[in-house]
């Protein structure tokens, strides 16, 4: 029997992006692990905590770790929901200091848990990988998504100018300096843009929706793709949106 | 230009004063160009030092023992000084600190004082309430200078001109500099050589001097002044008196302490492994130097930022401005837009702590506005010297914002989190979020009302799929 995981979606994921959380189904089983999905988990409380509502996260802190009681690892594919949870979660409640440490991001999981790099993937796309800053700053995730993309056959990295940059999401950011917020993602477009890639990619959906929706909305062409859907990607069985 | 403490009278709101300074193309360019070089430069000269990481403990332990023992080491610095023939002056805030040094610059007879560039003093509006006296202060510091000859406000704590270009200074200098050329040219070497004339003669003439200070080391009674362009060492030689204004917070316990702050300091704000001109005086020297030394203690709500368990840390600060020049909202809006003398991440953390209980409802809420500055991306908390965990305040201090505030927002904050505390009412959320498939265009939202408007002004939004993940898992694994 394989490592049994339980998959933290988030959020933001299991209502706009659930190909992602599919995609992470899909490559866990792949490498052998038993996934589960414990039906009582809605939101971290990330957007409650980060605008200055503490209570209201605290409390969504303690139901969340409740859902998750009772499992040795806990996968994310999200580096700030990630984040929330092992860094922050300590500071609000007892009770959810024990998920903060068994709770993983995505590719730290593959690297330094299943001690892999090469998970078997092909997608034959030019891509850059923007780093998301709390994957970066928050867990030191480090070059572990580069190291797993440059294992993907056919796929073309190319490496994104100024990619510590903020893209300017930043939760209720986008929205309360929502000009701030289109003048740092201009500049992350045009860095994007600069690399001739087909598809930008990172390791969280939220930061993913602010380039994506930016590119869309200048109709680029370009796409954003969650890390997880290309390293879910065979030749066998190849990468496709549901429609 | 009026100011109230710590900030600029009648300053905008953060997001508002972003938004004309976003559509300044000469602020945009200069910013970036400026805060690129100077992060690359000081990322090489912090990856030089081995020992970096512990430096920046190092800093961090020092100042929380002063900021833990600031009573005593206050008392302590009191006595060295006056030991040494200083006097030492207690001020509660910027009026009290105006009028002493007002009050000092009167008793020394003079109608013109030299000053070195000084976050102290341009926090509590010294200059204006000199002018009001009858004493005209000289900025020596060239960009302060250039700030202060152009009636402009700062937009940088260590490079206050950063938004001005060489003609823009030529400009300044021929319409407001005494004795610049008539024919003055936009070459930098002439630039500078104009200011050195101007200056020259006010460092000779000049009975007074006015300083900050970056560290008062608490056991000798040292001064420390750390500067790039020899302006300040003429200003704390050459006057008769010499006054300082300095933040009760900038204290070292003792001298070997200074050893950590002077390497953390330059390498952070200027890239430099040590600075031009350090300069350090302990009381009065008879026959070298000036004949009366005055030190002005400054509290100005910091002993009320000091109450504050989390927001304290804002007071480990030594205004190196390291945390501006990586931080990705100051490269885009400049410094004034923060309205204050502190712009960037600090200044989101200092401006509403020193500024906190104002009775002035537009600073309220300028102040109010600048923890949420931020997209929390951590590049400040990276590089801080003294490990400040700025995104960590700010959050805190977004909570004391929301707090009793009965906004809209509160009230959504609230139904979010009401429909996130029940499984059931998550899922019927995220189906009732699947009507936006009906108002989208080949899977995007291209329009919404307000408040969503604020997102697809600049950016498409994906209709949710038909089928949530928890849905698709129930209904394939369940």
């Amino acid at each position: 029997m394989g490592t049994r995981v339980a998959l933290f979606a988030t959020c933001l994921t299991d209502t706009f992006f659930p190909d992602t959380a599919r995609a992470v189904v899909r490559l866990l089983e792949r490498l052998g692990c038993e996934v589960d999905f414990p039906a009582a988990q809605t939101c971290c409380g990330q957007m409650h905590f980060n605008t200055g509502y503490r209570a209201h996260a605290t409390k969504l802190a303690k139901r969340h770790a409740k859902a998750f009681d009772g499992y040795d690892s806990v996968v994310a594919p999200s580096g700030s929901c990630a984040g929330m949870v092992r860094e922050v979660y300590p500071g609000l409640h007892r009770s959810a200091v024990s998920v903060a440490g068994r709770t993983y991001e995505l590719s730290e999981f593959l690297v330094d848990v299943l001690g892999v790099t090469d998970v078997g993937a092909y997608f034959p796309h030019r891509v850059t990988y923007h780093p998301t800053c709390h994957s970066l700053r928050m867990l030191g995730v480090g070059d572990k998504p580069l190291q797993l993309l440059r294992a993907v056959r056919g796929l073309d990295l190319v490496e994104l100018p100024a990619a510590d940059s903020c893209c300017g999401f930043g939760g209720t950011f986008a929205l309360k300096n929502a000009e701030t917020s289109t003048a740092m993602l201009a500049d992350k477009m045009s860095n994007v843009l600069d690399t001739r890639a087909q598809v930008v990619t990172a390791g969280d959906n939220s930061c993913l929706m602010h380039i994506g929706g930016g590119l869309s909305r200048l109709k680029t062409g370009v796409r954003s793709l969650h890390l997880a859907e290309i390293l879910a990607s065979t030749e066998e069985e190849p990468w496709a949106a549901t429609p | 230009m009026g100011r109230n403490p710590v900030t600029w009278l009648g300053s905008p709101t953060f997001p508002n004063a972003a938004r004309d300074a976003l559509a300044d193309t000469q602020l945009r360019g200069n910013l970036a160009h400026a805060t690129g070089t100077i992060r690359t430069k000081r990322a090489a000269a912090v990856a030089e030092l081995p020992d970096w990481q512990r430096l920046r403990h190092a800093g961090e332990a020092i100042k929380d023992d002063i900021l833990s023992n600031l009573d005593v080491y206050l008392e302590q610095l009191e006595a060295s000084v006056t030991a040494r023939g200083g006097v030492v002056h207690w001020a509660r805030d910027a009026a009290e600190a105006n009028e002493i040094v007002l009050g000092l610059v009167r008793d020394a007879g003079a109608d013109e004082v030299v000053k070195v560039k000084s976050m102290a003093t341009a926090e509590i509006g010294l200059n204006e309430a000199l002018e009001a006296g009858g004493v005209s202060a000289i900025e020596t510091d060239l960009a302060e200078l250039i700030v202060q000859l152009g009636d402009d406000r700062p937009s940088h704590i260590l490079v206050p001109a950063i938004h001005r270009n060489r003609s823009e200074i030529r400009d300044i200098f021929r319409r407001a500099m005494p004795g610049a050329p008539a024919d003055l040219s936009d070459r930098p070497r002439e630039l500078a050589e104009a200011a050195r004339k101007h200056l020259r003669r006010k460092f000779l003439s000049a009975k007074v001097a006015i300083s900050g200070a970056n560290f008062a080391v608490a056991d000798t009674g040292s001064v420390v002044v750390v500067e790039s362009e020899g302006n300040g060492r003429m200003c704390l030689t050459l006057p008769e008196t010499l006054i300082t204004v300095m933040g009760i917070e900038k204290l070292v316990p003792t001298w070997s302490d200074l050893e950590v702050f002077l390497q953390l300091l330059p390498r952070s704000s200027t890239a430099e492994r040590m600075n031009p001109y350090t300069s350090v005086w302990t009381g009065v020297t008879p026959g070298d130097g000036p004949k009366a030394f005055h030190l002005v203690l400054l509290d100005n709500g910091r002993t009320k930022t000091l109450a504050d368990k989390v927001g304290r840390q804002a007071l480990r600060c030594i205004r190196c401005s390291a945390c501006l020049n990586v931080c990705p909202v100051y490269e885009r809006t400049g410094g004034q837009a923060y309205g204050s003398v502190y712009p960037g991440p600090i200044g989101a953390i200092l401006t509403p702590q020193l500024g906190a209980g104002t009775d002035d409802p537009e600073t309220a809420a300028l102040l109010k506005s600048l923890p949420f500055a931020s997209s929390l991306c951590g590049a400040c908390y990276e590089v801080c010297p003294v490990r400040i965990d700025i995104p960590s305040v700010l959050v805190h201090l977004r909570g004391k914002a929301n707090e009793n505030a009965h906004t809209p927002e509160a009230v959504a904050m609230a139904a979010a989190s009401w429909v996130m505390e029940s499984p059931t009412r998550f899922h019927l959320a995220q189906k009732a979020a699947t009507v936006l498939r009906l108002i989208a265009r080949r899977g995007r939202v291209k329009r919404l009302p307000w408040p969503g408007s604020k997102w697809t002004d600049s950016r498409d939004l994906p209709a949710p799929p038909k089928e949530s993940f928890a849905a698709w898992w129930r209904r394939t694994r369940g």
